[in-house]
Parts: structure tokens; C-alpha cells; sequence
């Protein structure tokens, strides 16, 4: 596909993965090139040496983002995205570990100091351990906050709202009332593969299964007892009403109504 | 209750103890919300710890909630000094993944507001700098030009600084012939005279050298290795500007130099800007020369949406219209990380998008984070004064730093 986009145009993406597959070997999981980036998911107890690896032999000199990402439906359901850039072959990866609330992924403050930070804050906002961040705090959330806010199962009005008290004199924490239900539009058209019940349509779901169809296979058998289906047994009946055709074989289509005048036609 | 002092084994003076002082939260020098503790050994910086994330918002998050189009205008509010620059970013990566060609006047237009956005951050924060290490009227005089910008984006927007102009696929609105020639002459007639007269006071001026040489220096190993980018990165030498390594709209068709430092101490930094302004005006002037006549938006109905007259006449665009601002624009799955240069440094967008109308995760790497993490490291054995400098050239505005 050619390229359309007036994105940053960077050095080209050719020959990197094989590159870095033959480099890190075993330890890359999996390396595609998507959307014009190079996305390397590496295991998860591999990543320092990987990233020293990149760093070191292929010239990835700066770490510029720790990005966390939440698929709550999958196992391990944090992704931990390194965003490397070369000033030198001027390039940038993407690299990925996969992991979970209770797997702790190495840390990589020893290979850039300014992934303290990035780190905490993906603690911060999911949850992830990183084991050997000596500094680990909470960076971005309220002193004594709870729980992880980026987390997709994290309402996104939170739980807590603070307000400062008259009475107490000092600002003080309370369970978030809304006055109303924060609304949540959904714009997907529900012909374009809604996995939900539109609301009333419960209404229209069968709840029991459908009884077996009844067929009729003789006029005989109405299913109104006996008297009835000797009734309709007997063949012979009253002879059918004359069927009168009164309307012409062929009528004309209606005529058409008068052609509006058109637009800008002063009549 | 009664103590000792300890004796000092070498002077025989009287050992003071560390102490801890706090900086901030609420501090004019602290631009914004910066809560410093400073561990202090009598006025000498022995540690810095950085308390951010008091304006944090959870912007990641609530895009996570709103369609493509209604995240923009969350841009224009992480770095309200440069917004059109946290925008630019972000147009980038939808466009990125809509693989969606920008017609070029529109390639043009982003290319020259974003400059306009650089000189008017620059104006804040030299300014600010400035008046930090103890000059009033520099800041007065840079403020005027920096009101001129207001102006122009408003003439062009509606809006004096949260524009939400840039879209995905071009800009909002087209402007007119009048606002790019006053542009063209406000370069030469206020920006150049302006601009010039307060440096005039300020960049050969003693007390202000005094504050800034030789503070707060970083090699270019640690500017690598601390994630240093922009401004920050250049005043160590390292020549790395976006703009040019990577260029993305019409930066590539731009003939501007990248001005490096070599002593990297907050001084270089300063003057870095300084010259960051007048190649912006080059690139400014150039945009103005060359800017082509043409549609400022993709006409790709499934992303931009129709002009409000063409839905007076068309029906078929009338439902364009209303389905891109009630549903929205769909964007293939994928994930890209788009940087470019803000003002500040390097401003980069990692969206993931699951095929749906909003983002699955737009994470927003600000370029506050690296640099204010190397507070600790480049204000350790400072006077406590040399911390509004140093925080001063980092460049710091914490609607970026906490989202």
C-alpha cells in the first residue's frame, strides 16, 4: 500500500526485523510491521536484555515512552510498550511485553534512568509491578489513591470526589453522587454487528423454544374435534360464489401527477 | 531536653544537618503545579523530588471515551501554552492509520500555524524565564507579540487558544488571503523589532548571564540517555530536530537551519529559543510564498465531513454530516506512535485503535516527563536560586506534563 500520509517520514523499515530476529533470537516472540511500525512483542523476563540488546547493537538510543495498554479479556491482560527511538539511524520500535497483575516485569531503569518515571506511571495507572524499580510510588493520582484509573474496568467517573467542607474546614473525600447517569452514547449502527439487545427487542426474543409446527395434511383434520372435521370431510358444500372480474384486465398505470416546477422557474 | 552540636571534623565550624524544604505546589516560579521537596545542605540542592500529577485530568482516559473528533479539542488542553502543536501530533496519527492523503494548502496551513504556535510558546516561556531569574520588562514586550499570535489564531479559528483547528485530514476552516498577509507583515514590522528590542536587554545583560551560564549542564550522553528531546537536546550539540529527521506535512519542502547549543547549560537553552524564533519566522514567511490554492481538507466524505452549504443541496451529504458528528469515523485496528517537534520537544501520540469509532488507548508522551525527571541530577549541587533557572529552560507546562 502506498504511503498517503503526510506522517514523520522516518529512515526506511526494511530488513529491521530480521535485523533484531537474528539479534534477540529466541527471546522475540513475535516481530510484524504494521501501519508503517515496527512492532516487536519479546518475552517477558527478556526485556531488559533486549533492550540492552537494542540499544546496544542496534544503535536504539533513547527510551522515550513506557505506554501501558488494558485487554481485560485476555490472560495476561496488560500490554507494557517501550517506544525506542535512534538519533544515530534515525528510526524508532515499538516493543511489547505481555503481563499481568500478578507477573512483575523487570525493570529498565538501569539502562535509561528516565524510565523511573514511566514506569511508576504504568504502576500508577494499571497496576503493572516493576521488579528492581526502587522507587515504585504512585506518580500522576491523588496522595492515598486507590486503585488503578487506566484499567478499562475503572468507571471513568472514579469512586471518590473530593470537595472542600465548610463545617471540617478542610477538603474531604466522598463517594461520587451524580445527578445524573453519565451517559454513554453508542453510535455503532446495530445492522453493523451489535452484540447486544437493542432496548425493547427483549420484548420480541422468543424466551421458550418455538412449539413444533402443526401441519394440517388433510382439510379434514381441522383440529376442532369431531364434529367439525366430519363437517369438512364432507366434500360436497355449497357452490362457490361466482367470481366477478370487474376490473380491467390491463388498466394504465395512474397517470403521473403534474411535474414540479423546477427550481429557479418563476411560474 | 538538651543537645549537642556536632563539631565539623575539619573546620571546627558547627555541622548543619540537612534540611527539607518544600517548593510549590503554589509557587509563581513553579510554573504551574510543581510540588518540589529539596533536600538542602545550607542554600546547595542535595536532592529534588518531584511531585507531579496535581493537574492530572485522566485525558488519556476520557478520549478513551469520546470519538476521534471529540479527543481533539482534549489537545488544545495539555499544553495550553503551544496548543495547535499537541493537535498537530495527534491529526498525524489518525491520519497515520487512515492512511489519508492531506491536500496540500492544508499541508501548508498546519505547517505555518504550527511555527506561529512555536514563537508564541517561546514567548511565554523565555519570558517566563526571564522574569525568574529576576528581568520584568522582557516579558511585558515578548507578551505583546505573544498577544499578536492570539489574534491571528483567533482569525483563523475562532478561538485564542484552544483552537481544536487541525483535523484529521486537513484544518477546519480555510483562512483568508488578509489574515496571511498580515502575518507576512506583522514578521517584519512587530515580531522582528519586538523581539530583537527585548533581547536586546536580556541576552548579553551580566546578572542574566550570571543565573544561566554553567547551570545546570548535561552531556550528550545523559541528554540521550535521560529521553532529552526539543530544545533540551539541542542545547546539549546533538542536531536532532524532528522537523528535519523526520518530517512530516510540508517540513521536508522548508529550507530552516537547527540552531545547537555547545556548553548545554541553561543559557544555551535560552538562546537555543532565541534563534528557534527567527527560523520559525524564515519558515513562516516561506509557508506564506508558497502557499498553493486548493481544498484544506480530504475530500474523503467517510472522514471530513461536508461543507455546511453542500448539505443544503445534497442529500447524500447531508448524511455524511450527520453520521461523522454522531457516530463518527471508523479507523482500521493497528497501533502507531507518531511524534513531532512541539515547541517543548518531542510530543508523541501512541494510539491504538481497535476498527471502532474511538480509541482503544491514546497514550500521550509529554515532553515534560524526561526532563523534569532529570531535575534531580541537574540541580544537584546548585544554589536553591539556580532551580527556578533550570526550571525555567526545562520549559514546563504541567497541563502537558500530568494529562
Amino acid at each position: 500500500m502506498s504511503v498517503l500520509h503526510s506522517a514523520p517520514r522516518m529512515a526506511s523499515n526494511e530488513g529491521v526485523v530480521a535485523a533484531v530476529t537474528q539479534t534477540l533470537g529466541a527471546k522475540l516472540l513475535n516481530g510484524r510491521e504494521e501501519h508503517g511500525e515496527i512492532i516487536l512483542t519479546v518475552a517477558r523476563g527478556a526485556i531488559g536484555e533486549c533492550l540492552a540488546a537494542l540499544r546496544d547493537t542496534h544503535q536504539y538510543q533513547q527510551l522515550m515512552e513506557i505506554a501501558g495498554a488494558d485487554y481485560p479479556q485476555r490472560a495476561e491482560r496488560f500490554d507494557v510498550v517501550y517506544m525506542l527511538l535512534s538519533v544515530t539511524r534515525n528510526h524508532r520500535l515499538i516493543v511489547k511485553v505481555t503481563a499481568s497483575e500478578s507477573t512483575p516485569v523487570p525493570t529498565v531503569t538501569h539502562l535509561w534512568p528516565n524510565a523511573g518515571w514511566l514506569e511508576r506511571e504504568v504502576f500508577d495507572m494499571y497496576g503493572v509491578i516493576f521488579e528492581g524499580n526502587t522507587d515504585l510510588r504512585r506518580i500522576l493520582t491523588d496522595y492515598g489513591f486507590e486503585g488503578h484509573p487506566f484499567r478499562k474496568d475503572f468507571p471513568l467517573t472514579g469512586y471518590v470526589e473530593l470537595r472542600y467542607s465548610e463545617e471540617d474546614q478542610r477538603v474531604v473525600y466522598e463517594p461520587v453522587k451524580l445527578a445524573q447517569d453519565l451517559r454513554q452514547f453508542d453510535f455503532m449502527s446495530p445492522w453493523e454487528g451489535a452484540d447486544y439487545v437493542l432496548p425493547g427487542d427483549e420484548n420480541a426474543t422468543p424466551t421458550t423454544a418455538a412449539p413444533t409446527p402443526t401441519a394440517t395434511p388433510t382439510p379434514a383434520q381441522t383440529g376442532a374435534g369431531a364434529k367439525a372435521n366430519a363437517a369438512a370431510a364432507d366434500t360436497k358444500s355449497a357452490g362457490a360464489p361466482a367470481v366477478h372480474t370487474t376490473a380491467k384486465a390491463d388498466a394504465a398505470a395512474p397517470k403521473k401527477t403534474s411535474s414540479r416546477p423546477k427550481k429557479g422557474d418563476k411560474a | 531536653m538538651s543537645f549537642t552540636l556536632e563539631q565539623s571534623p575539619t573546620t571546627g565550624d558547627e555541622v548543619i544537618s540537612n534540611y527539607t524544604i518544600n517548593f510549590g505546589p503554589q509557587h509563581p516560579a513553579a510554573h504551574g503545579v510543581l510540588r518540589m521537596v529539596l533536600e538542602l545542605d545550607g542554600e546547595l540542592i542535595e536532592r529534588v523530588d518531584c511531585h507531579v500529577g496535581l493537574l492530572h485530568r485522566g485525558t488519556e482516559k476520557l478520549i478513551e471515551h469520546k470519538t476521534y473528533l471529540q479527543a481533539l479539542p482534549y489537545f488544545d488542553r495539555l499544553d495550553y501554552c503551544s496548543p495547535l502543536a499537541m493537535e498537530h501530533s495527534y491529526v498525524l496519527a489518525i491520519e497515520k492509520l487512515l492512511n489519508l492523503e492531506v491536500p496540500l494548502r492544508a499541508q501548508y496551513l498546519r505547517v505555518l500555524f504550527a511555527e506561529l504556535t512555536r514563537i508564541c510558546n517561546h514567548m511565554l516561556n523565555m519570558g517566563s524565564h526571564v522574569m525568574d531569574v529576576g528581568a520584568m520588562t522582557p516579558n511585558l514586550w515578548l507578551f505583546e507579540i505573544r498577544e499578536d499570535c492570539l489574534n491571528f489564531f483567533e482569525r483563523a479559528s475562532g478561538a485564542r487558544m484552544h483552537s481544536a483547528w487541525f483535523r484529521p485530514g486537513g484544518v477546519h476552516q480555510d483562512v483568508p488571503q488578509d489574515l496571511l498577509d498580515d502575518i507576512d507583515a506583522w514578521l517584519d514590522t512587530r515580531l522582528r523589532p519586538l523581539f530583537n528590542d527585548a533581547m536586546s536587554l536580556v541576552v548579553d545583560n551580566r546578572i542574566f548571564k550570571q543565573r544561566n551560564v554553567d547551570i545546570a549542564l548535561v552531556s550528550k550522553e545523559d541528554a540521550l540517555a535521560w529521553g532529552f528531546s526539543g530544545p533540551m537536546i539541542r542545547a546539549a550539540g546533538v542536531p536532532w530536530d524532528l522537523r528535519k529527521s523526520q518530517p512530516y506535512d510540508v517540513y521536508d519542502r522548508m529550507d530552516f537551519e537547527i540552531p545547537v547549543g555547545t556548553r548545554s547549560d541553561c543559557y544555551d537553552r535560552f538562546m537555543v529559543r532565541v534563534e528557534e524564533v527567527h527560523q520559525s519566522a524564515r519558515i513562516i514567511r516561506q509557508c506564506i510564498a508558497e502557499m498553493p490554492s486548493g481544498p484544506i481538507a480530504s475530500d474523503d466524505r467517510k472522514v471530513v465531513p461536508p461543507k455546511r452549504a453542500e448539505m443544503k443541496s445534497s442529500m447524500e451529504s447531508l448524511i455524511h454530516h450527520f453520521k461523522l458528528y454522531t457516530e463518527g469515523f471508523h479507523v482500521p485496528a493497528g497501533e502507531v506512535y507518531v511524534a513531532t517537534e512541539s515547541p517543548k520537544g518531542e510530543f508523541g501520540v501512541y494510539l491504538v485503535s481497535d476498527g471502532s469509532n474511538k480509541p482503544y488507548r491514546c497514550k500521550i508522551r509529554p515532553t515534560a516527563f524526561s526532563h523534569l525527571q532529570a531535575m534531580d541530577f541537574m540541580c544537584k549541587g546548585h544554589m536553591l536560586p539556580d532551580a527556578t533557572a533550570i526550571l525555567g529552560a526545562i520549559d514546563v507546562v504541567f497541563g502537558e506534563c500530568d494529562r
